[in-house]
């Protein structure tokens, strides 16, 4: 692994030498192949599925004991989910109540219809500045549009501070989760990358680094001061979008989200149009879900909020650039619209089998998990092999439906998601036959929906997503044609072990509320 | 059609089916806002929900907190000290008297973000604090000071009255509304900053200050 790192960035650094920043993998990560496919690479990656394993289980463990300490967690969920359905349905009056809020308060509102026109006004912010460098707070919606690269295109450098950010930039690398996007690498391998490339783009890590995860951290810290202390322009993302005092609001754990927010002169937020809240009063309800469920913390170290610009502290040019690119496609539709209440906490991520065993990259998207499987094609469409492959990136075993913070019924919009798959199939014929893919989603919709159901198909017994299409497959449809076999062969995909499925649930799932 | 009417326009259209005008009718929200939660006493908790985050916490009444200020800042190593503009009188002399070099914020004469970088040490008031998740709120006013003086600084001596502490995080965002409501940014505080990014395992320093460290005035 460490080889491949240093190895594949040298190659690059012969290739590209104007290049401000690290290059990340050449190609788009829509022309990613199929889930199947890449999950075969993933599955072969030992190193990778150790470190997996070893951080969700520790992940999962901590959500589990803080979310046991709050009696009215349900409650909170269900407010979660209620206060960010509100925002979905009504989303016209939220977005004119924040626009004319946050004005009021001096920011500088820009609507960007997609990642394109996102970037565009970005690059243009940064150049009316005449800087030609700026520090990034970890975003989601900024590596969906693909901004450090449409920066790096127009000549100017993006610095990632987040350290598991900077861990993925340095090493010519792609996140692999949506909080930890470093969570592939183990210690050895950062150390590793360190060495190798922070001397290239700013302070080199000190000679005789070890892989103390403090003394990394320690690095990180050395490196990125400089970078913050010259810094002039930032970017960030929000968590949250308040629409009655027209805020932004900013969960963290490192403070370098707090350097980029406070010490530059322009701050430039790049936010998807579904983060709003209503009201400030709902972050007491958003506060206590996202931290418990991302970290498996009671409360994350720093969270800041600003509301347009404060006259004598932090930036005095404030902008936001509302991103929709695709978010108003997945409103369209009435059942998958509740992928939109979505907080990026991770947790779903954090306790998927799929997941845990595929990694993030196979998911051929900045959105994994059960949630990205969702979100990707929602946002994408379904017009590549990847974005038809994900819906079925799943054993529909409903562990995410329990620890979603905002009760997004995960498993059955990945249904409705294969349905609307299988639609644009027929619509689409000579490429890809359907035939009896409809009945079986339709029966394994119903096998899963409770555990009547997965008791009577047999599935009590035996580890469901195994049995279920060769179950189906054999005894519904007789010999297996083509379109279902791949169906079938997508469903073997998490190698789950074949025991009962309930010493399973127990074994692995059981400690969550 | 420029961008915001074409996306307003999108968002109409994608919900055509749902009624407009009658929202919370349409989309109800149970949940009681602002109810304190149950933590036993409030103090206790918050003080040691504090140190579960690895940060020094010290009680001691009202008159004592010179004092503890400066043995804080002593235990600390430190040799120069940043506070806000609006900090108690007593607090900065006690500061001055214990040979250490302060500097007063002015807001008509800012520091520098690499002056700020060559304090070693911060210290100020608080806005509220949480005892249920052991969370610190500022809201930048004058006892505070602007936000860098809190982060950049690796050392953060911070004291929060009895009367701020609260039970959860309900009370604390409804005390807190009426400083945003004026403009006011926030910064929560939840120990010092920490990375669980290499293999989830928290540390303890990264950007924000290493220590942090408490006194809750009784
Ligand atoms: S779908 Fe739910 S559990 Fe998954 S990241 Fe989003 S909010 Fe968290």
């Amino acid at each position: 692994m460490s080889t491949d790192v240093s190895r594949g960035s040298r190659a690059r650094h012969d290739a590209e030498p104007a290049r401000r920043t690290p290059a990340p993998p050449a190609g788009d990560l829509i022309d990613s192949p199929r889930f199947q496919e890449a999950v075969k690479v993933a599955l072969a990656n030992q190193q990778q599925r150790a470190n997996l394993r070893h951080a969700t289980t520790t992940i999962r463990g901590k959500r589990a004991r803080v979310v046991a300490e709050l009696d009215n967690w349900q409650e909170l969920r269900q407010a979660g989910e209620q206060i960010k359905t509100r925002v979905g349905r009504h989303m016209p009056d939220y977005l004119l109540q924040f626009e004319e809020n946050f004005t009021k308060a001096g920011g500088v509102l820009h609507w960007a219809r997609d990642a394109e026109e996102a970037n565009r006004i970005v690059i243009d912010l940064v150049r009316q500045t005449g800087e030609d460098e700026l520090v990034k707070v970890k975003s989601m919606v900024t590596q969906e549009i693909d901004m450090n690269e449409a920066l790096e295109a127009a000549g100017i450098a993006a610095w990632e501070t987040d350290l598991a950010e900077l861990i993925v930039q340095l090493g010519h690398d792609r996140p692999s989760h949506i909080l930890v996007p470093a969570i592939h690498r183990n210690r050895a391998e950062v150390r590793e990358i360190f060495l190798e490339e922070m001397g290239r783009y700013g302070t080199p890590a000190p000679e005789g680094l070890d892989d103390e995860p403090a003394h990394l951290a320690a690095a990180a810290r050395t490196h990125l001061r400089n970078k913050f202390m010259r810094a002039k322009v930032s970017t960030s993302g929000a968590n949250f979008l308040v629409a009655e005092t027209g805020s932004l609001v900013v969960v963290e754990s490192e403070g370098n989200g707090r350097m980029c927010l406070t010490l530059p002169q322009t701050l430039i937020s790049v936010v998807g149009i579904e983060k709003l809240v209503p009201t400030f009063d709902d972050l007491e309800v958003f506060l206590q879900l996202l931290p418990r469920s991302s970290t498996g913390e009671r409360m994350n170290p720093y969270t800041s909020v600003w509301t347009g610009v404060t006259p004598g502290d932090g930036p005095q040019a404030i902008h936001l650039v509302l991103v929709d690119n695709g978010r108003t496609k997945a409103l369209a539709d009435p059942i998958g619209r509740a992928a939109l209440r979505c907080i990026r906490c991770s947790a779903c991520l954090n306790i998927c089998p799929v997941y845990e065993r595929a990694g993030g990259h196979a998911y051929g998207s900045v959105y994994p998990g059960p949630i990205g499987a969702i979100l990707n094609p929602q946002l994408r469409g379904t017009a590549s092999e990847v974005d038809r492959s994900l819906p079925f990136a799943s054993s529909l075993c409903g562990a995410c439906n329990e620890v979603c913070p905002v009760r997004i019924p995960i498993s059955d919009l990945l249904v409705h998601e294969r349905h609307k798959v299988v639609e644009a199939k027929k619509a689409d014929p000579p490429h890809i036959p359907h035939t009896a893919e409809p009945q079986l989603i339709k029966a394994a919709s119903w096998v899963m929906a409770d555990h009547k159901h997965l008791e009577w198909a047999g599935l009590g017994t035996m580890m469901g997503s195994v049995v279920l299409g060769k179950m189906l497959g054999i005894e519904k449809f007789g010999a297996m044609p083509a379109p279902l076999s791949r169906w079938t062969s997508a469903r073997d995909v998490p190698m789950l072990p074949e025991q009962t499925f309930r010493r399973w649930w127990k074994q692995n799932r059981g400690d969550q509320k | 059609m420029n961008a915001k009417d074409e996306i307003l326009a999108r968002v109409r259209m994608a919900l055509r089916d749902v009624p407009t005008g009658e929202i919370e009718a349409d989309a109800p929200i149970d949940w009681q806002y602002g109810q304190p939660v149950e933590v036993g006493d409030v103090l206790d908790i918050f003080a040691e929900r504090v140190a579960d985050y690895k940060a020094a916490v010290v009680r001691c009444s009202q008159a004592k907190v010179p004092e503890a200020i400066v043995q804080g800042l002593q235990a600390a190593k430190v040799t120069s000290v940043v506070v806000p503009p609006g900090l108690d009188d007593g607090w900065r002399q006690a500061i001055t008297q214990s040979g250490m070099q302060l500097h007063v914020e002015q807001p008509e004469a800012p520091l520098t973000n690499t002056e700020l970088n060559e304090i070693d040490a911060v210290v100020t008031a608080a806005a509220v604090g949480t005892a249920e998740t052991g969370t610190i709120m500022l809201d930048h006013t004058a006892d505070q000071g602007r936000r860098a003086l809190t982060l950049v600084p690796d050392v953060h001596i911070c004291v929060v009255r009895a009367d701020q502490v609260v039970s959860g995080v309900p009370e604390a965002v409804a005390r807190l509304k009426p400083a945003v409501l004026a403009g006011q940014p926030l910064t929560w505080i939840s120990g010092g900053s920490a990375t669980s990014d290499i293999e989830l395992s928290r540390v303890e320093g990264v950007h924000g200050p290493r220590t942090l460290h408490v006194i809750i005035a009784e």
